[in-house]
């Protein structure tokens, strides 16, 4: 017999409540707890009864209670404090009575107008939705306004907001938002109403505490893996161990012997064991025995990979950009400096491994997933079971870290997910859960890359001539994405950050090998500038130490008076290090610049060599400008955590592959994560800038990896072109 | 026109220790290790001055007591070691008082009672209910068989007689781990029987240290 | 079998397999999600609980270990240090995604219990073992500072 415990809230009552009321009535809803999606039955974004949705971003409930719908998915980055923020600055609330709710897959509704369909990325959250959220919240103030004048029979001009009270100028009516709800919603929405202007604002550029926080810090917040439908069924699955291999027989009666286990299934994607419980689950796939026909697969190890990168970037790509004669200012420069640099495969490795809930019931497929393009998504799910997009329900849950890997332009985990629940043709929802071996080992890596670099100096130490030739695979080849990002040729996320590179040098050229690879890739935090920074601003730096060059002065000079915000952050960062004073003995500092995704980050790191010979990673100092800061802390914990990532992958991270294509990590005991020990104390300013908003979930990155390996080579005398600069032990 | 060419291949950087290690040289270790056996006291019968017998199974005891199996616990700094290279211990992790780990993140918080065959991947979490690391006075990482071999002579350091330690050899429930150290690792040679038959002959042949 | 054990502070009992990891015993039979599954083979530290009073990571921690000992997860932990530790996480905005914070707060607290004004290096070798993919480091070493800070006094 078992008892529940009863003092939890988040107990599997209240959730098996609102997935049973998800599947069946909304009126079963409305309860007290915050729940993923609580609003969204089959009626979508109808709002609950008496409440006020004067667009399908905000709700108002009688209880003065504002929800903003949030058509991106959080995964820590920010939109749901952020997007709720732009809100109420406009409706003049109470930060207290602000709530939000993750939307559902709908483009007609929730498009990201940048990519012409519902997703998340590219930083895009905060520059997509800067006006649109705004006009959100200044649609839902004028109505409520309206609906107050009516009832006091004043003019709108009168009546005033204070923080979610109105009242007018008399000061003899006051009421809350929830007083106005059943009035407001019969009346008409503005559809271009006023917006504030920038000095107006109250709550955008303050620090607002983030919605999500309480929840996360007491285990309430739900992500995919804590879903428990009723008869749920949890599903593991077995991937094959190189790319591209097939299933060719399996021997699955140790694992039909295991109890729990309800049945095996071999899928396009491997060998699925479904079970009971998630213990069985995992017992069921230890036991599987698989044979697998590895004719179709990638079988090189990541040194042949390499050797062939390398031939390809000793010839000159496909001209990305060409300025002047690169060959012959190199052929007459009076220094020529070379090198070649490694990039190896990355992993994602977020925290909460790739999951999914899928339910086929009636011709009705509903889905909950952390879903980052839920457009792609749904579309996966409704080709996988045959049924039209609208019979596909997918709810965007919280999700537990991305940093790429949950955006799939191929839809490959919702469509493995819906391949697994398929394959088993029940009416039962299934919850497919990767392991952390499923994920280290399961492709879409970063690229890896090679650059091969030549630069010239005159004979006063001027930069004359930069020649970056850049091997990589295309991830855009093949998707939704490729006529948008590649032309003529020229695929822009393979070449970005060294194809613009802001320095004034008059013969500069960036090729482009595109090569082939059987080993899945795809955008990794910050994408490729992660490689392509790190070769811009490890490179420039060698040549002004060569040259004699101070690495800010020489840089602001390179820069000119053509990019005043890449010099604002460099000159920011710059004074914030001279007021933590000189170098402390046995230490070096070393500094990288560079602009992503329209946004502007300097850092400085200050490094000394640890007993075992590795880096430490003392401190670091980074300035951004990434526009309007709608909340500076927001941005100041997004330059923290890309710089903790960027500094884990720059130490310690590779994928490699052995002979015949096998990965040779498989957890987090091989791939590292950074951890606390590791991690340098950060401080982080946010220029006030007056420039539409720009993403902060990337930028932080790419100047990491550089700040670091400059403060290093200053410190040992040692250039970093192989990543990671710890060697993988094997 | 002076060209500096900074930065080579990967293959010319193999020798370097600066290119990604291949998994392969460790498996060749693993075989090896493998296929050690323990000789008995028995088998040392044919040396017949007693002090180089004595010597000689000491010698044979070291493949006990340098198998990476044990050296793990009797690490030199003051954190564990792992796997047959003999690894700094993933996750970091510190000796603390009594070698049981530091508050929040003691030994315990992850071994256990007995070895746990992990359920996502082949491998195991090793356990016992006294796991935690030899006190620094009996490091043996680093150190040559006579090094070790005076250390366990010195009471200072080993803080036991030689009846005792030949009773912890052949009884002790961490020790006797090594041999049992569960799914995925290659437990030291022979058995805990015979490593206690071989500390007692030592000792009865004058427990004599060899060089070095 | 049936496993008896004191879980938040109520006699439970679970009838499982004896191999079944307490995570999962916690999640699946439990339902209680906070605590959550990152790796599987102890590196991370997501699925931290206390047993007995100490840290103990529930991936590999089969349930037949657990028989009449006392669980805590983050759902029931509670007392001076767990609320100081809640708070500064609140104060802070420490979580991000937020999958692994249900770890780091039961590390933390743990930690504040045995030493309750750490210096940055008892941080450093109690949170090790707890690994945030998006580096929320800088803000878990303030939090523990601060929430050690509050309780003085």
């Amino acid at each position: 017999m078992t008892r529940q415990p009863e003092t939890t809230a988040t107990g599997g009552l209240t959730r098996r409540g609102f997935l049973k009321g998800a599947a069946a009535s909304a009126a079963s809803l409305v309860i007290g707890v915050h729940l993923p999606n609580r609003a969204w039955a089959e009626d979508g974004v109808e709002p609950a009864a008496g409440a006020f949705a004067p667009n399908a971003f905000v709700r108002i409930d009688p209880d003065s209670t504002v929800t903003v719908i949030v058509k991106h998915i959080e995964f820590g980055q920010g939109p749901v404090t952020g997007l709720s923020t732009l809100v109420a600055e406009e409706l003049d609330a109470d930060w207290l009575q602000m709530r939000a709710e993750l939307a559902p897959a709908d483009t007609a509704k929730y498009t990201n107008k940048l990519f012409g369909l519902q997703g998340t990325g590219g930083s895009t959250a905060m520059a997509s939705s800067f006006e649109p959220m705004r006009k959100a919240g200044a649609a839902a103030r004028a109505v409520l306004v309206q609906a107050a004048a009516n009832r006091w029979g004043v003019d709108p001009g009168e009546i005033t907001i204070e923080r979610g009270t109105l009242s007018d100028g008399s000061g003899s009516h006051k009421a809350s938002f929830g007083d106005l709800v059943a009035d407001a919603a019969k009346l008409e929405v503005p559809g271009d109403p006023k917006l504030k202007s920038p000095d107006q604002f109250r709550l955008i550029g303050t620090q607002v505490g983030k919605l999500d926080t309480p929840e996360k810090s007491n285990g309430k917040q739900i992500f995919t893996l804590d879903l428990y439908p009723d008869d749920l069924i949890t599903a593991t699955i077995l991937h094959p161990p190189q790319f591209g291999a097939k299933v060719a027989s399996v021997d699955d009666s140790a694992a039909r012997a295991v109890k729990g286990v309800i049945d095996v299934k071999t899928v396009p994607a491997g060998v699925a064991v479904y079970a009971e419980n998630t213990h069985a689950a995992l017992k069921g796939r230890k036991a599987l025995k698989v044979q697998w026909d590895s004719s179709g697969a990638e079988t090189r190890s990541t040194l042949q990979m390499e050797r062939e990168y390398s031939q390809a970037a000793k010839k000159p790509g496909l001209d990305a950009r060409s300025d002047g004669d690169v060959e012959k200012a190199l052929g007459s420069a009076d220094t020529v400096i070379e090198a070649e640099y490694f990039f190896p495969f990355l992993a994602h490795a977020p925290m909460e491994t790739l999951d999914a809930v899928i339910q086929f019931k009636e011709g009705q497929v509903t889905a909950w997933m952390g879903t980052q393009i839920q457009t792609l998504d749904r579309g996966g799910l409704a080709r996988v079971f045959g049924v039209d997009k609208e019979k596909v329900l997918l709810y965007t849950q919280y999700a537990g870290g991305s940093f790429g890997r949950r955006a799939q332009p191929g839809a490959d985990f919702a469509v493995e997910a819906a391949q697994v629940t398929k394959a088993l043709d029940t009416d039962r929802p299934v919850k497919l859960m990767w392991t952390r071996e499923n994920d280290i080992q399961g492709g879409r890596y970063r690229p890896l890359a090679i650059h091969r670099l030549r630069g010239g100096l005159d004979k006063d130490g001027n930069v004359v001539a930069w020649d970056q030739q850049i091997a990589v695979q295309s991830f855009m080849k093949g998707t939704p994405f490729e006529d948008f990002m590649i032309k003529d040729g020229i695929d822009a996320s393979a070449v970005e950050g060294s194809k613009e590179l802001p320095y004034a040098i008059p013969n500069l050229r960036v090729g482009q090998h595109l090569m082939d690879n059987g080993v899945p890739t795809l955008w990794w935090r910050s994408v490729e500038h992660t490689h392509n920074a790190y070769a811009n601003e490890t490179f420039l730096d060698e040549l002004f130490e060569r040259a004699g060059t101070d690495p800010v002065e020489g840089r602001l000079a390179l820069l000119g008076d053509k990019h005043p915000r890449h010099s604002g952050v460099l000159k920011k960062v710059a004074e914030m290090v001279k007021k933590a004073g000189d170098v402390p003995e046995g230490r070096q500092r070393g500094v990288a610049v560079h602009k992503s995704f329209g946004s502007y980050v300097a850092q400085i790191a200050e490094v000394s060599k640890n007993a075992a010979g590795e880096p430490r990673v003392h401190r670091m100092w980074c300035a951004v400008d990434c526009g309007v800061p709608v909340n500076p802390d927001v941005i100041r914990a997004q330059m923290e955590g890309g710089m903790g990532y960027g500094i884990g992958a720059v130490l310690y991270d590779a994928i490699s592959l052995s002979d015949g294509g096998y990965v040779e990590q498989s957890n987090f005991d091989r791939y590292r994560s950074i951890r606390i020990n590791e991690m340098p104390d950060i401080e982080v300013e946010v220029i006030r800038s007056t420039e539409p908003p720009t993403g902060v979930g990337e930028p932080g990155t790419p100047p990491s990896g550089p700040a670091i390996a400059n403060a290093w080579r200053r410190l040992t005398g040692q250039s970093v072109h192989r990543l990671p600069l710890v060697p993988i032990t094997a | 026109m002076k060209r500096i060419v900074i930065a080579i291949g990967c293959a010319a950087l193999v020798s370097l220790g600066l290119c990604l290690k291949i998994g392969t040289a460790i498996a060749a270790d693993s075989e090896a290790a493998k296929a050690q056996t323990l000789q008995s006291p028995e088998d040392f019968a044919n040396i017949r001055d007693e002090s180089k017998r004595s010597v000689a199974m000491f010698n044979e005891m070291g493949k006990v007591l340098t198998h990476p199996r044990c050296v793990s616990c009797h690490p030199r700094g003051d954190s564990p070691l792992q796997g047959m290279d003999l690894h700094k211990h993933e996750p970091p992790i510190v000796r603390g008082a009594g070698g049981m780990g530091a508050p929040g993140m003691r030994c315990s918080t992850c071994h256990g009672d007995d070895n746990v065959a992990f359920s996502t991947e082949e491998g195991s979490i090793p356990g016992h209910p006294g796991w935690r690391l030899a006190p620094k006075s009996m490091a043996w990482e680093g150190k040559s068989l006579g090094e070790i071999c005076r250390q366990l002579k010195d009471q200072d350091r080993s803080h036991m007689t030689l009846e005792e330690l030949q009773k912890h050899n052949a009884t002790d429930g961490l020790v006797g781990w090594g041999w049992h150290p569960g799914e995925g690792r290659i437990p030291v040679p022979g058995t805990q029987k015979i490593f206690g038959e071989l500390t007692q002959a030592w000792i009865d042949t004058g427990a004599v240290c060899p060089e070095g | 079998m049936a496993i008896s054990f004191e879980l938040n502070g109520k006699e439970v009992s679970a009838d499982v397999e004896p191999d079944t990891p307490l995570l999962w015993v916690l999640r699946d039979h439990f339902k209680l999600t906070g605590t959550k599954f990152g790796c599987g083979i102890a590196q991370c530290g997501a699925c931290t609980v206390h047993l007995n009073g100490l840290t103990r990571r529930s991936c590999i921690t089969p349930i037949s270990q657990v028989d009449g000992g006392t669980v805590t997860t983050i759902e029931g932990v509670s007392g001076e240090e767990a609320r100081a530790i809640q708070d500064a996480w609140v104060a802070l905005d420490v979580p991000q995604c937020g999958f692994c914070q249900s770890g780091q707060v039961m590390s933390a607290t743990a930690l504040l219990r045995e030493i309750p004004k750490p210096t940055d290096e008892n941080i450093d070798q109690a949170m090790a073992g707890n690994i945030c993919r998006c580096a929320t480091y800088v803000r878990i070493r303030k939090a523990i500072h601060r929430a050690s800070d509050s309780m003085e006094g």
